[in-house]
């Protein structure tokens, strides 16, 4: 296989994208619930047909899924190498967390793009839906002990066979959600991007022809791969450890080690997570899959100019025992890995900053806060709302960190009030910035955020909710303050403000109508020593109420 | 007095362009502009065209309030909103600027210490679950007044479903302020979504006092040479409004400037017999796209000006990628030529300027292959290009890593250049169901025309359209544009039971408000139409599809028909059994000018078909002795074949081997495949 010149390369490469790009955009335009449509918790690419290797993807899609999804592909691989074959006009579906990475919300749809009577790639299309079953609407059961208290598992099963949608399996799925219309939705919409992708695919092979393409996926992979170890050939040679700790596994208020001890040896990076805690009884596992995923993440923002596929990897070497929390098998609840996922992105900022102290950057927020409210309308129509929340980002060499940004592992945005107001009866009382919540520095963090809501649905609304960072906040970085802890707590009479026995992690809480909920998040850790702050930005953070 | 002029200042100079509809004449100025006054070159410049008090309108494109964002030069703001949400405006919407790295950061245009809070409460169905306390809004202006802002937005929760808490608390605010500087959220953007509808009011209060300043300069200078006509504005969406509106609504203004050239660029397209066209805007650092169909240009719903700052309102699309003519091309650490987005700009500017640049950019690998005259540059600022110093820098920096020589390096720098350009084009036309192959490119200001010959090839459009005059594209717009108002409107309604006659009705209504508002313009128009679209989607979805109707009477079958006819369009399938909701509806009045005769633009009858002279210009690798004409003497029905060089006072033209060159009737060149 001749790879194509340089200048047909940039073209092709600019193409493929743009054709990620475009399934990103119809799935958002087109989706139901908004965690899909407001927050783009999704994600669409292109793979390779034997080895599931990520080639292509979007550059808005959500990053955790861009690490993970080659897995989600390899999964789909092996279910056909072992039963009955792949035809044109197949879909698969699947929500397996063991197989894909990930948790039960995200559901993978996997399509063969064929070209001359044989498999060519993989068109992959992966969505948050909003519940599939489980003890806990919306599925962050913070107190499963395993995964069938989470949620309906499906493995890879054929959801179009030969151009033919299999009712039984639609069926199966309705049976099996609190929201049945909404998930239906997201389905139609993630089809809606295969399809398009597929028709775009097609028009770039009759261009270029299945040799150019497969030649420049060849020589965009070793690309990224020639980038990444120019970075990690850069970090000077060495082993260096950096630790943190998730706050308990919602079961046991015991902490939960994540130690990563970092090697660089010329351009070969050994990410060794042995010191790391066991599998735990809660939801706080997660799948090697997921591990490796986001160690991608992590990589990729330490190093952004590296290109989005699989030949990242390429230069880097794992080690998590099997018996790691961090190495999650069936039925291991893992409904709370995007908390674990991102202290394990937190080491590895942490061991680089220690490698390389000019790049250090303080750690982001560091908690996902996924928050339901279920309950019943005036009409007795089932409600399930459901967001993440936003935090502040970690100070930096250059400056201080984003307020109310979005985690790492996610681009995705926050629903705004109004659309979440519109489709729920709850009112947000508050929608601020946290004074205090970024840690101190030259470069201090970005600011936390606080949100209080109202519950209006003459019944009584359940609030759950899965969050971390209430007992270990997000570290500074060459000499700066650590951020405030995460917090929630709720009234049922306006009076008396309770909080959670476990921090951040609570299930069933009962708000009856005008009861509140209110949560505050961490902001960012700070970067360099405080008393070397500008005169005049200190002056402003206490002008503007920034800091008290 | 119905001589109409069209006044565009761009960052160098000022372009007028008079037009007497009566005789059917026009006249053409060009003065510097002076950045920081623009009304002092946009004056100097009129005066050149004869006496004021004689033109009976005119029409100005306008980069004030665009640059004052790109700047940050706004006003010093404040902003009062509902209890708890003041801010809304920093918190954004929870985003970061770059999906990979986290570096980097925000300032809002309002600071939190001139952002305050006042009790009232509206919820999303509408329901005022507290009234606004109006002490409470006088209080906050009063204490924003003495912070020193000089423009206020009031921008309350869900007053897209309830304007009524909203509107008495402007009345209040209205009453003190001390100017006309108040955005008020439901009356700039009444739609759902806090963030958009706040940051729309909220950069619209920003641009407000210099918007208007700099219009009532231009103002009492005009009426202190007793013009009387009507002064008016280009929109972003293309249509001309007052200037009171343009005072009241300056966001509408963010992209007047190039909206004119689009505008002109569609007009000069469809005289020449080109319905669909894109126009390509190849600046310094940056090359600008946009799609015109069957005639008219398409509209984006909102725009970010800049990481946070959004602003949500009709606008016409264009797609901008970072290649212009100061790109600097590099090979990266994994061996691939890029070509952009960083660029050298204007200043220091290309390494052949010789005002300190080293790292070589497409304007130098366009003059290392012949394309552009050393002697003559464009634009005459500088005497003459440094050749030898391009070519140095484009051997060390492109060729040695890559193992070419130099003019092989420029050709690939060319090439990459030019597939970012395709691939800007492709996303505006391919990658939204339009074939290129009846698409005709048309380049406007000076720097497109070298490349137009190589994108109609890569992407297989129908031709490319060199107008007459590039340089004068966006001041031609000003006197094309048509006069456009548009509202919007929140319905909220189901499709199974409406009541489609009170759905008529409210259509009919918004028609008749509209044109009155177009009619206000008091300009001489053709006619007036309207146009209809709802906002629809399936229950349970929250964005929304466009979509069309035939007329403001309509039928709950005949708006079904319609969505589902848009939904088609827009995705593979639809939803049978679920729910349709309307949002809301847009209607728009459309005031058509009269036509411009394209004629009065046209080439002379003869003229010099020899060429002036004769240089190599490398093509494909190979060094080509190529013509070079003067563009503007060629007449009608003249045809060059590549390889040749045009040339003219403000572009040049660069007709590749292969490709024929034909003088139509109006002036324009029409590059073809032989």
């Amino acid at each position: 296989m001749t790879p194509p010149d340089p200048v047909t390369l940039a073209i092709l490469k600019g193409r493929l994208e743009q054709i990620a790009d475009e399934m990103d955009a119809t799935l958002y335009r087109s989706a139901f619930n908004p965690i899909i449509a407001e927050a783009r918790d999704a994600c669409h690419g292109i793979y390779h047909p034997s080895n599931g290797d990520t080639l292509v993807q979007g550059t808005q899609g959500l990053p955790i899924f861009v690490g993970a999804m080659s897995f989600a592909v390899r999964a789909v691989i092996a279910k056909v190498a072992s039963e009955d074959g792949l035809d044109p006009g197949d879909t698969f579906l699947f929500n397996d967390p063991y197989a894909g990475g990930t948790h039960l919300n995200d559901f993978r749809l996997v399509r063969p793009v064929f070209r001359e009577g044989r498999l060519f790639c993989w068109l992959a299309s992966v969505g948050h839906w909003l519940d599939i079953g489980g003890n806990v609407p919306g599925n962050f059961n913070a107190r499963a002990t395993e995964s069938h208290q989470e949620g309906v598992r499906i493995p890879p099963v054929k959801l179009i066979r030969a151009g033919r949608m299999d009712q039984d399996i639609l069926d199966i799925l309705a049976a099996n959600s609190r929201v049945p219309q909404s998930n239906w939705g997201d389905l139609n919409g993630q089809l809606n991007a295969l399809d398009l992708g597929q028709r775009r695919l097609d028009a770039l092979l009759d261009e270029y022809g299945a040799a150019t393409l497969e030649g420049a996926w060849s020589a965009l992979l070793d690309r990224a791969e020639a980038l990444m170890r120019a970075e990690i050939a850069a970090l000077p040679d060495g082993t260096y450890a950096f630790e943190d700790f998730l706050d308990n596994d919602g079961i046991t208020d015991t902490p939960l080690r994540i130690a990563l001890d970092m090697t660089v040896e010329d351009d070969v990076l050994h990410l060794d997570f042995s010191r790391s805690a066991a599998a735990c009884a809660g939801p706080l596992n997660i799948a090697r899959a997921t591990a490796i995923a986001c160690c991608y993440v992590a990589l990729k923002h330490a190093f952004p100019e590296v290109p989005a596929n699989a030949g990242v990897l390429r230069g880097v070497r794992f080690t998590i025992p099997e018996t790691s929390l961090l190495n999650a098998e069936a039925p291991r609840p893992v409904g709370g890995y995007t908390e674990t996922i991102l202290r394990v992105i937190g080491v590895v900022f942490g061991a680089l900053a220690k490698a390389d102290p000019s790049r250090a950057t303080a750690a982001p927020f560091g908690t996902i806060n996924a928050l339901s409210m279920a309950g019943a309308r005036a009409d007795g129509s089932r409600f399930v709302m459901f967001s993440f929340f936003g935090g502040g980002l970690g100070g930096n060499p250059e400056g201080d960190g984003l307020t109310h940004a979005n985690n790492p592992i996610s681009t995705a945005t926050m629903p705004p009030a109004e659309i979440l107001e519109a489709a729920h009866p709850v009112m947000f009382t508050q929608w601020a910035l946290r004074p205090d919540s970024a840690g101190p520095g030259r470069h201090r963090g970005g600011l936390g955020a606080i949100y209080e809501i109202e519950a209006l649905a003459p019944g009584t609304t359940e609030v759950f909710l899965l969050g971390e960072r209430g007992r270990f906040p997000p570290f500074g970085v060459q000499g700066g303050g650590p951020a405030a802890l995460n917090r929630f707590s709720w009234t049922t009479d306006g009076a008396r403000w309770q909080t959670p026995p476990l921090a951040s992690k609570i299930v069933g809480v009962e708000l009856p109508t005008g009861g509140r909920l209110r949560l505050e998040t961490p902001g960012g850790g700070g970067w360099g020593n405080p008393a070397e702050r500008d005169a005049g930005a200190q002056a402003d953070d206490l002008r503007h109420g920034y800091v008290t | 007095m119905s001589t109409i002029i069209g006044v565009d200042v761009g960052g160098t100079f000022t372009d007028l362009f008079l037009f007497d509809p009566a005789s059917g004449a026009f006249r053409t100025a060009k003065v510097p502009s002076q950045r920081g006054d623009e009304a002092a070159g946009f004056l100097q410049g009129l005066a050149t065209l004869g006496d004021v008090t004689a033109f009976g309108a005119i029409v100005h494109g306008t980069t004030v309030g665009t640059n004052a964002l790109l700047e940050r030069k706004g006003c010093k703001l404040g902003v009062i909103t509902t209890a708890g949400f003041r801010d809304v405006l920093e918190m954004r919407r929870r985003d970061r600027p770059r999906a990979w790295g986290l570096w980097g950061n925000f300032t809002p245009i309002a600071e939190r210490a001139l952002r305050r809070e006042v009790p009232e409460r509206t919820l999303a169905d509408g329901t005022i679950r507290e009234p606004v306390d109006l002490d409470a809004v006088r209080a906050a202006a009063a204490a924003l007044l003495a912070e020193g802002a000089e423009a206020v937005a009031l921008i309350f929760i869900n007053s897209y479903a309830n304007p009524a808490n909203e509107r008495a608390a402007a009345a209040a605010l209205r009453a003190i302020w001390p100017n006309a500087h108040v955005s008020v959220s439901s009356e700039i953007l009444p739609e759902i979504r806090e963030f958009e509808r706040a940051s729309t009011t909220a950069l619209n209060a920003y641009l407000q006092p210099k918007v208007a300043d700099y219009l009532e300069r231009l103002e009492a200078a005009l009426a202190s040479q007793h013009f009387t006509g009507h002064f008016h504005i280009v929109q972003s969406n293309g249509g001309i409004m007052s200037t009171a509106r343009a005072r009241a609504t300056p966001a509408r203004t963010a992209l007047s400037g190039p909206a004119a050239g689009v505008i002109a660029a569609a007009a000069i397209a469809r005289a020449a017999g080109f319905a669909h066209v894109i126009t390509g805007d190849l600046g310094g650092t940056s090359f600008d796209v946009s799609l015109v169909v069957g005639g008219e240009t398409a509209l984006a719903a909102q725009i970010s000006v800049d990481f946070g700052l959004v602003i949500r309102s009709p606008m016409i699309e264009i797609t901008t990628i970072g290649a212009g003519g100061g790109s600097i091309a590099r090979v990266d650490a994994g061996g691939l030529l890029q070509v952009g987005p960083e660029s050298a700009g204007s200043r220091p500017g290309p390494v052949c300027y010789g005002h300190g640049n080293t790292r070589p950019t497409l304007t130098d690998a366009n003059l290392v292959l012949g394309r552009i005259n050393a002697e003559r540059p464009i634009g005459g600022a500088l005497a003459r290009l440094d050749r030898e110093a391009a070519e140095a820098a484009i051997l060390a920096h492109v060729g040695a890593p890559l193992g070419l020589d130099a003019a092989t390096a420029a050709e690939a720098i060319i090439r990459v250049a030019n597939a970012r350009m395709a691939g800007a084009i492709r996303l505006v036309s391919i990658e939204r169901g339009h074939d290129p192959g009846e698409f005709a490119l048309l380049p406007f200001g000076g720097g497109g025309a070298l490349h137009v010959g190589a994108l109609l090839r890569d992407v297989g459009l129908r031709a490319a359209l060199v107008p007459r005059f590039p340089g004068i594209t966006s001041a031609l717009g000003c006197v094309l544009a048509d006069v456009r108002h548009d509202t919007t409107r929140t319905l909220n309604l189901d499709l199974t039971g409406l009541d489609a006659a009170a759905l008529g009705r409210h259509l009919a209504e918004a028609a008749g408000a509209t044109r009155a508002v177009v009619a206000e313009a008091g300009l001489p128009l053709t006619g007036t139409e309207s146009v209809f679209e709802l906002d629809m989607h399936y229950v349970g979805q929250t964005h929304t599809v466009a979509v069309p109707l035939a007329g403001a009477e309509v039928t709950e079958t005949s708006i079904r028909n319609a969505f589902e006819a848009a939904y088609g369009r827009a995705f593979s399938r639809l939803l049978p059994g679920i729910g349709v909701r309307i949002l809301g509806s847009r209607v728009t009045a459309i005031g058509r000018r009269p036509a411009f005769d394209m004629a009065a633009l046209g080439p002379p009858a003869t003229g010099r078909t020899t060429p002036l002279e004769e240089r190599r210009v490398r093509f494909e690798g190979a060094w080509w002795p190529t013509p070079v004409y003067a563009r503007l003497d060629l007449p009608a029905g003249h045809v060059v074949s590549g390889p040749a060089l045009l040339e003219q006072p403000d572009t040049t033209i660069l007709v590749e081997p292969g490709l024929n060159a034909r003088t139509d009737a109006l002036g324009n060149l029409i590059l073809e495949r032989a």
